[in-house]
């Protein structure tokens, strides 16, 4: 059954390195969509979000955390006891395999040095701390440094935000420290609240990208060819609202002098797209080395708090998630994207979750002889479950999980009784910050290209989903996915 | 329940049951549905 398939992934793009990183900036929670749409009606709100804030130690040491950025195994979660954000990972580190978790005022610093339009101001004290802290970084450079730029005084931040709706930018709940302002005078487009969504994407996503080529893999940032987003920001003015590639922006200053580069617009299941047409480039022979990478939501911090401080839990949506891929041609080592199976939720597909799953996983296995049972391990949506059920959202990646799983009872792969133990060999935990696209499957794509490197697994399945129907254009949902097979010619 | 000559809001899940699904049995039951909706709750 399996040696057709392990024949046609030859000469398949592999992966070659996986990137995550989380920036820890509870200060935003405030900014973020729904907390910013809750102040003004309540202003309690602002305290209560404050009371129930999270300390940069206990965001590092937050068991979730530690295995987004590579220093545990999901399945490590299993023998964590619940409440998570009760049971700290003894002896974190704030730097794992896969990246690293950053505090605010080092975030904060790397947003101005995103910042090529003097959008973003900053006082005199804060900006030397946040020198400071980021002279000691490995990525950073002298010229990062020198693109600090110079301080504003105190009294010209609050007169931009009292009298040009700039927005606010604190640390330790009241301090203010800086602003952004909006790019254009009269563009609806260019408003702070925008514009502050895509120097997080951006600044973020840079952090992703610079981890993959300086420390997950050592391959120069010259070498790459094409970047390829897959942020859920919109770049872009009044002319060109969502025009997009920030990707390139990104590539800019991560050094990839000869690459340039474009977006995947596709909701949550972006990365998904992104992996498979970054193949696809690789494959045909257009370009060799493809960096996949992708920023934070900003909009989504504290987008679930009140279920948060309703069950007097830590608002635990304070982190913004940035991921990059490094792909490359068949190298005979990495494991493969095998490009000949992928799995798409057609238009004519339907909208149930069942013919959702039939489309996306099931009919490309049995396409090529296989069944739901021989992939190892399959990478849903995995969210965490911590942050969703206390606000009635569920448990996404375990809906999923038992969905396949009738699937496979269906198909009389398993017995009904096996179902549970199915979800438990088949699935894994959710782990993932709740930023949309970086939680669709994608934040296992490191794990799963360890686990098929060391044996431990053979194929691992990433289906992603996408909401399209939030656009108000079309009622349809999207998914998408593909299978990581290892090489064997190592 | 009797759906017959009722008005329904169908508010669906992606992850769960979609709006189309839920609207789609009202219907069928002799409902009238005024809204039908597929949110994302995460």
């Amino acid at each position: 059954m399996t040696s057709s398939s392990q024949s046609n992934g030859q000469g398949a793009p592999v992966i070659k390195g996986v990137a995550y990183c989380l920036a820890h900036v509870p200060d935003l929670v405030r900014l973020g969509s729904k907390p910013s749409r809750d102040i003004p009606i309540d202003p309690s709100v602002l305290d209560l979000i404050h009371r129930h804030q999270r300390a940069f130690d206990d965001a590092v040491a937050y068991p979730p955390h530690q295995v987004f950025i590579g220093n545990l195994r999901p399945d490590d979660l299993k023998d964590t006891p619940k409440p998570w954000y009760e049971n700290p990972t003894k002896g974190a580190a704030r730097t794992g395999p896969y990246g690293e978790i950053m505090p605010q005022a080092e975030f904060y610093g790397w947003m101005k040095v995103s910042d090529q339009f003097d959008l973003m101001w900053l006082e005199e004290c804060f900006l030397e701390e946040a020198r400071t802290a980021m002279s000691s970084h490995a990525l950073v450079t002298s010229e990062d440094l020198d693109n600090l730029g110079k301080a504003t005084p105190i009294a010209e931040i609050e007169k931009a935000i009292s009298e040009e709706e700039a927005l606010p930018l604190y640390m330790d709940k009241t301090r203010l420290v800086g602003c952004l302002r909006r790019g254009h005078e009269e563009d609806k487009s260019l408003v702070p609240d925008f514009l502050i969504e895509n120097l997080c994407a951006k600044a973020s996503a840079v952090l992703a990208l610079r981890h993959l080529l300086g420390t997950v893999t050592e391959t120069p940032a010259e070498n790459i060819d094409y970047l390829l987003g897959c942020g859920e920001e919109a770049i872009g003015d009044r002319y060109n609202r969502g025009g997009g590639n920030l990707a390139k922006a990104v590539g800019e200053m991560s050094g990839c002098l000869n690459a340039t580069g474009s977006d995947v617009k596709a909701f949550c299941c972006a990365p998904n797209h992104a992996i498979i047409v970054g193949g696809a480039l690789i494959k045909s022979g257009v370009f060799e080395n493809v960096a996949v990478v992708g920023g934070g939501s900003f909009a989504k911090l504290g987008m679930k708090y009140r279920g948060h401080v309703t069950n007097e839990m830590p608002v635990l949506e304070d982190v913004l998630a940035s991921i990059a891929v490094l792909m490359g041609p068949d190298d005979g080592q990495n494991p493969h994207v095998r490009l000949d199976m992928i799995g798409k939720h057609d238009i004519s597909s339907g909208a149930s979750n069942q013919a959702i799953t039939q489309a996306v996983v099931v009919d490309p296995l049995n396409q090529h002889g296989l069944k739901i049972t021989d992939i190892d391990r399959f990478a849903t949506e995995l969210h965490n479950p911590e942050i969703t059920e206390p606000q009635g959202s569920g448990n996404t990646p375990r809906t999923n999980y038992r969905m396949l799983g009738g699937m496979a009872v269906m198909a009389n792969e398993i017995d009904a009784s096996g179902l549970e133990q199915f979800v438990e060999d088949h699935g894994m935990l959710g782990f993932s910050p709740t930023q949309g696209h970086i939680a669709s499957a994608v934040p296992f794509l490191g794990h799963a290209r360890d686990m098929i490197m060391s044996g431990e697994i053979s194929r691992a399945m990433f289906y992603a989903k996408g909401s399209l129907f939030l656009g108000r254009m079309t009622q349809l949902a999207d998914g998408i996915s593909f299978m990581l097979e290892g090489n064997h010619d190592s | 329940m009797e759906f017959k000559g009722k008005k329904v809001i169908a508010i669906g899940e992606r992850d769960g049951v979609q709006g189309p699904a839920i609207a789609e049995v009202v219907r069928s039951a002799g409902a009238e549905v005024l809204i039908e909706q597929t949110q994302c709750f995460v």
